[in-house]
């Protein structure tokens, strides 16, 4: 989650009110963000996701001074017209279908602004934008352009232009390897005919969305203090609302909003649109889902400190609002604005009966089972890797494979668990012995029939290991444990790549095999770099669950 | 101690130890008069060291000695003397060299630079000859003989060498297996004043019953003896008892505290589709949570089935509009296949969106929890598992509001040891309102943050259900409640297995 940097001063004016650092860190966090820290005249939080209208400092700073009850209610923004056009070419259709665009004037930038302005570009991009691929936006100097601007895509072989920071004017397609946002970028145009850009009147190259802006016309300095700003991308209503969010912003630095006409293949649009969305306050289901029993007018109040107005039992919701789907989102307001502190907390007097899921209590049987046997329980990883699963077993069983895992000795879901104990035993040579463990879990396998294309299972394996284990010490567990459990088996002899020929068996239960017992091949024990012999079983504990269950 | 008293409480091995103390002071001088081995004498000393009849001192002692080759130089002649005894006669060829010495080709070669060094030959043209030096000092005793068999003879110190002979062992360290210095350690023994009286004692007056045999029983030999006594206060070798691994001792924890408040377990795959880790809880399908760098997503199989249609349908129509739920849903265009990806499950929530899938009006109110692993694609350190912990639970109940979920919250934290709780608003795609859950932690003095909760949104209810029933829901992750308990550090020694960490560990408690 981004976190954003606030400064105390700005911060306090934007607010209208000065608190201690110990009531902002004991108020700032109750409003739905994470206070990082304070340091000096660094207040440091962390936005949520839902809320990206308080990524800048004036877009904090306006929730916050509302939440502590200084400008209570919805803000208003004027929206001047400007008449300018932006012509929308059907050619960015397959593209970037979409744009926003507002002027904004009257601007004073110095050097903290203009900094002020990237950072809101840039923490809008990474999670508004999801890493520029849903949304971009692109700042420009109004200065440097000729209206009206034309939005369209073309060949990127036959566009040049000089991008920002870059010595030469070199084609749309030459920035993708040559310039470091095309290189970081570029990958949301791959195999794109066609590029979208952004032009003036004159037909000089204002962008190339969302990758880089030209450095002719697409560099605000601190002698700007008009821009054109453009919010591209593939869903109209989010580029309006990320449009929004900036606008307001401009505007608590002091600037004026002017609208502009769009003018699209099938009709005019016209942004920014600032009038608030009316939704109908219910003030019963609100009370119901929070347990609280307010009036309309304290609910209203309480939206007020949210930011919100009201208006006829309608509740008018912030233009640069976007996470405001259903009534239960007014209602988290309202819970915030009521405060999370505030509320009594209850247990109803519901009746429900506990219960452990039966293979659960079954699996714990078993382990108790065992350590009455003197037998340590351990617990290793669901991820394994080919070498341990197969390669050192001498076996070849089917593997379920990760995507792309980090760490690569975890890239695949075990098969079954002897491995994972043989590990153990390797990682413990220099532990005292007899080093007699067991652990039960999941195992994977491949199964087309299933929903996921894997079946899951859970197996109990068993490894004696010291100088007197053989094939009598581990069949003596296996013999326990089942006849403990109540339960008739039959051994028989069994072939096993991981086991000595001739002192391995199958374990059946109900004339199903449901595992093996025996003695690890020597090259199994060399190949786990074991100096001491080890005599291990492996049940399938689900399939010992549906037997005996069966019985009943 | 009274001399009766030590006399009765004597070992067996003590016992055959303790006539010849008096006329010897180490370890091997015992075994070699008492006939004992030496683990055998080496018990008997030091548990007559813990009665405190004597006091062990450990010395060592270092030795020259004749190693291997140095042994069979001894008995042969050195080889530069061989080898110069066999160019006495006549002269020989480089090639005819092993043949005419009987040395191994290792020898020759030093034997080559030592005698040239010395100019006892001559390498002229490939043959080798004996010059006039060299026929003098073959009539002589040389110095590394006369070392070679001094030290046969005795056990000599390093310090105990004349410069001479240090010169020679100096040069024969050098070669192959001739001499090596042995570290010897030296057991030796001091009798107490208790010692010297025991030695005076009499200790085979009594007959005493050591071990209680069968044997013993049987025949009555025990009565009227007296029995050995035993150090009673002596430390004893440690054993190791059979364990549940610590995490499953707290889990089950977890499970029981779940149960007492009345919630059924929940049981699930690891393994699932996207559409009920993700989708079904509402998290559109571009959300950060759903991008590869934190999601572990199966390579073979990549994609699996979408379950049955119509359910399909009605979650398609949640996130594109919001259905009937009056919800504007996430406005895009909802796709099949980002659905059917396979993918470990990111958070036990995905076990309530397949259990809420299963209920029907009848089963509510209802309360279940599930206890599992889950995934996350990350490196491993101190602080980042890939398989961590966590727990969940959710209330299904027509009346439930977020009192109740605050109330379940607490009771539930203080269950697990933690009587204050508080909670800050938070975010999740899936609950509103959402919520942080704080605890103080009772040692450190500070707020600890504990995990997530909050009621789910209708838009993940209701095409679950079939109606926007209140669900609360809470899953905090359980790793840093053991870290805690357990003062775990690194949060990789949860499955480092160690045994003898295991076998430490201390029992949850609970």
């Amino acid at each position: 989650m981004p976190t954003v940097k606030l400064n105390k001063k700005v911060f306090n004016k934007l607010v209208g009110k000065e608190l201690s650092d110990d009531q902002l860190r004991e108020r700032i966090p109750m409003i739905g963000t994470d206070l990082e820290g304070i340091e000096g005249d660094d207040i440091n939080v962390e936005v949520f996701p839902n809320r990206p209208d308080m990524l800048s400092e004036q877009g904090f700073a306006r929730a916050f001074s509302a939440f502590i009850g200084v400008k209570t209610g919805l803000r208003n923004y004027d929206v001047k017209k400007s008449g300018s056009k932006v012509m929308i070419d059907a050619s960015v259709k397959d593209v970037r279908p979409f744009t926003a665009c507002a002027l904004v004037k009257n601007l004073k930038f110095n050097d903290e602004k203009i900094r002020e302005i990237i950072q809101i570009q840039e923490k809008l991009h990474v999670t508004f934008g999801r890493n520029r691929k849903k949304l971009a936006i692109g700042i420009y100097p109004l200065e440097k352009i000729k209206l009206p601007i034309k939005y369209f895509a073309a060949d990127p072989n036959k566009i040049k232009f000089r991008p920002l920071e870059f010595p030469s004017e070199i084609t749309a397609l030459q920035i993708l390897s040559q310039h470091p946002a095309g290189r970081e970028y570029g990958h949301l145009l791959e195999g794109k005919e066609k590029f979208p850009f952004f032009a003036d009147a004159g037909d000089n190259i204002l962008s190339m969305p969302p990758v880089i802006n030209s450095h002719i016309t697409g560099k605000i300095e601190e002698s700007t203090s008009e821009v054109f700003i453009e919010c591209s991308g593939f869903d109209f209503n989010t580029c309006k609302i990320c449009l929004n969010i900036i606008v307001t912003a401009m505007a608590d630095m002091g600037g004026e909003i002017y609208s502009m006409e769009l003018e699209y293949a099938d009709g005019r649009k016209v942004t920014p649109d600032l009038d608030p969305r009316k939704i109908k306050l219910d003030v019963p289901f609100i009370n119901k889902w929070l347990g609280l029993k307010l009036s309309e007018k304290d609910m209203v109040d309480l939206l007020a400190k949210m930011g919100y107005g009201f208006d006829m039992g309608f509740t008018l919701i912030p233009a640069y609002r976007a996470d405001i789907l259903h009534m239960v989102d007014l209602a988290e307001d309202v819970a915030i604005a009521y405060g999370y502190e505030k509320f009594d907390a209850e247990i109803p007097n519901v009746a429900t009966i506990g219960q452990e899921s039966e293979f659960e209590t079954f699996r714990r049987r078993v382990s108790e089972i065992l350590i009455g046997l003197g037998l340590l329980e351990t617990s290793t990883y669901n991820l394994s890797n080919a070498p341990d699963q197969d390669e050192k077993m001498m076996t070849d069983f089917p593997l379920v494979e990760l995507e792309s895992a980090v760490n690569i000795d975890y890239n695949v879901l075990r098969a079954w668990m002897l491995p994972s104990l043989m590990k153990v035993l390797h990682d413990n040579k220099s532990n005292d012995y007899p080093q007699n463990i067991f652990e039960s879990g999941n195992c994977f396998a491949l199964d087309k029939d299933s929903e996921t294309g894997v079946c899951e299972f859970c197996t109990l394996a068993v490894a004696l290991c010291g100088p007197d284990t053989d094939f009598t010490r581990i069949k003596q567990v296996v013999d326990c444990l089942l006849s403990a459990l109540d339960c008739r088996y039959v051994s028989s002899e069994a072939e096993h790549p991981s086991f000595i020929p001739g002192r391995v068996a199958y374990v059946s239960v109900n004339d199903t095999i449901i595992g093996h017992v025996g003695e690890l091949h020597p090259q199994v024990l060399v190949n786990w770099g074991l100096e001491m012999p080890v005599a291990a079983f492996e049940l399938s504990l689900t399939g010992l669950f549906k037997a005996l269950k069966s019985r009943q | 101690m009274d001399i009766n008293r030590l006399v009765e409480s004597l070992h067996p091995l003590e016992r055959k130890a303790v006539p010849f103390l008096s006329r010897c002071n180490n370890l091997k001088e015992l075994m070699r008069l008492s006939q004992l081995s030496e683990a055998e004498a080496m018990r008997a000393l030091q548990w007559l060291e813990n009665k405190q009849v004597l006091k062990i001192h450990a010395e060592v002692k270092e030795t020259v000695r004749l190693d291997n080759n140095g042994k069979v130089y001894l008995e042969k002649g050195l080889p530069e003397r061989r080898f110069l005894d066999a160019l006495r006669m006549k002269i020989l060829t480089m090639k005819g060299l092993t043949e005419a010495t009987g040395l191994s080709s290792d020898e020759i070669a030093v034997c080559l630079g030592l005698l040239k060094s010395k100019a006892a030959i001559l390498i002229e043209g490939g043959v080798v000859s004996i010059t006039d030096h060299g026929k003098k000092i073959l009539d002589k005793e040389w110095l590394e003989e006369a070392f070679l068999k001094k030290i046969a003879g005795s056990d000599l110190g390093p310090d105990a060498l004349t410069p001479e002979e240090n010169f020679a062992f100096e040069i024969f360290r050098k070669r192959r297996e001739i001499v090596k210095l042995d570290v010897d350690k030296i057991k030796r023994f001091e009798l107490t004043e208790l010692g010297k009286a025991l030695v005076d004692a009499d200790i085979e007056p009594k007959e005493t019953v050591d071990r209680i045999t069968p044997a013993i029983l049987a025949d009555g030999s025990w009565r009227n003896k007296s029995f050995r006594r035993y150090d009673v206060e002596i430390n004893v070798p440690k054993i190791n008892r059979g364990k549940r691994h610590f995490v499953n001792q707290a889990t089950d924890y977890a499970r029981q505290v779940w149960i007492e408040m009345g919630f059924k377990e929940m049981e699930g795959p690891l393994v699932n589709t996207c559409f009920w880790n993700f989708d079904a809880l509402f998290v559109p399908q571009d959300h950060p949570a759903r991008e590869m760098q934190d999601t572990f997503y199966m390579k073979n199989p990549a994609r699996g089935k979408l379950p049955d249609h119509k359910l399909v349908e009605r979650i398609k129509e949640m996130h594109e509009h919001g259905g009937k739920t009056g919800s504007l849903g996430w406005q895009y265009r909802w796709g099949d296949d980002p659905a059917k990806k396979i993918v470990l499950r990111t958070h036990t929530t995905v076990l309530s969106s397949h259990t809420l899938a299963s209920l029907k009006g009848s089963d509510w109110p209802a309360k279940f929890f599930a206890v599992g692993h889950c995934f996350r694609n990350e490196a491993l350190d101190w602080s980042h598992l890939f398989e961590f912990n966590q727990t969940e639970g959710i209330v299904v109940d027509p009346n439930a509001n977020f009192k109740h979920l605050l109330g379940y919250l607490k009771r539930f934290f203080a269950k697990l040891g933690f009587p204050q709780a508080r909670f800050r608003p938070a975010y999740f795609p899936y609950t509103e309102p959402s919520i942080e859950i704080d605890v103080f932690h009772p040692v450190h003095k500070k707020w600890v943050e504990l995990g997530g909760a909050g009621m789910f949104r209708p838009e993940v209810v209701e095409p679950l259900l079939g109606e926007a029933v209140p669900v609360l829901a809470w899953g905090p992750g359980f790793d840093r409640i053991m870290t805690e308990y357990y003062g775990i550090n690194d949060i990789r020694d949860l499955y480092k297995n160690d045994l003898s960490q295991l076998r430490s560990m201390k029992q949850w408690m609970r």
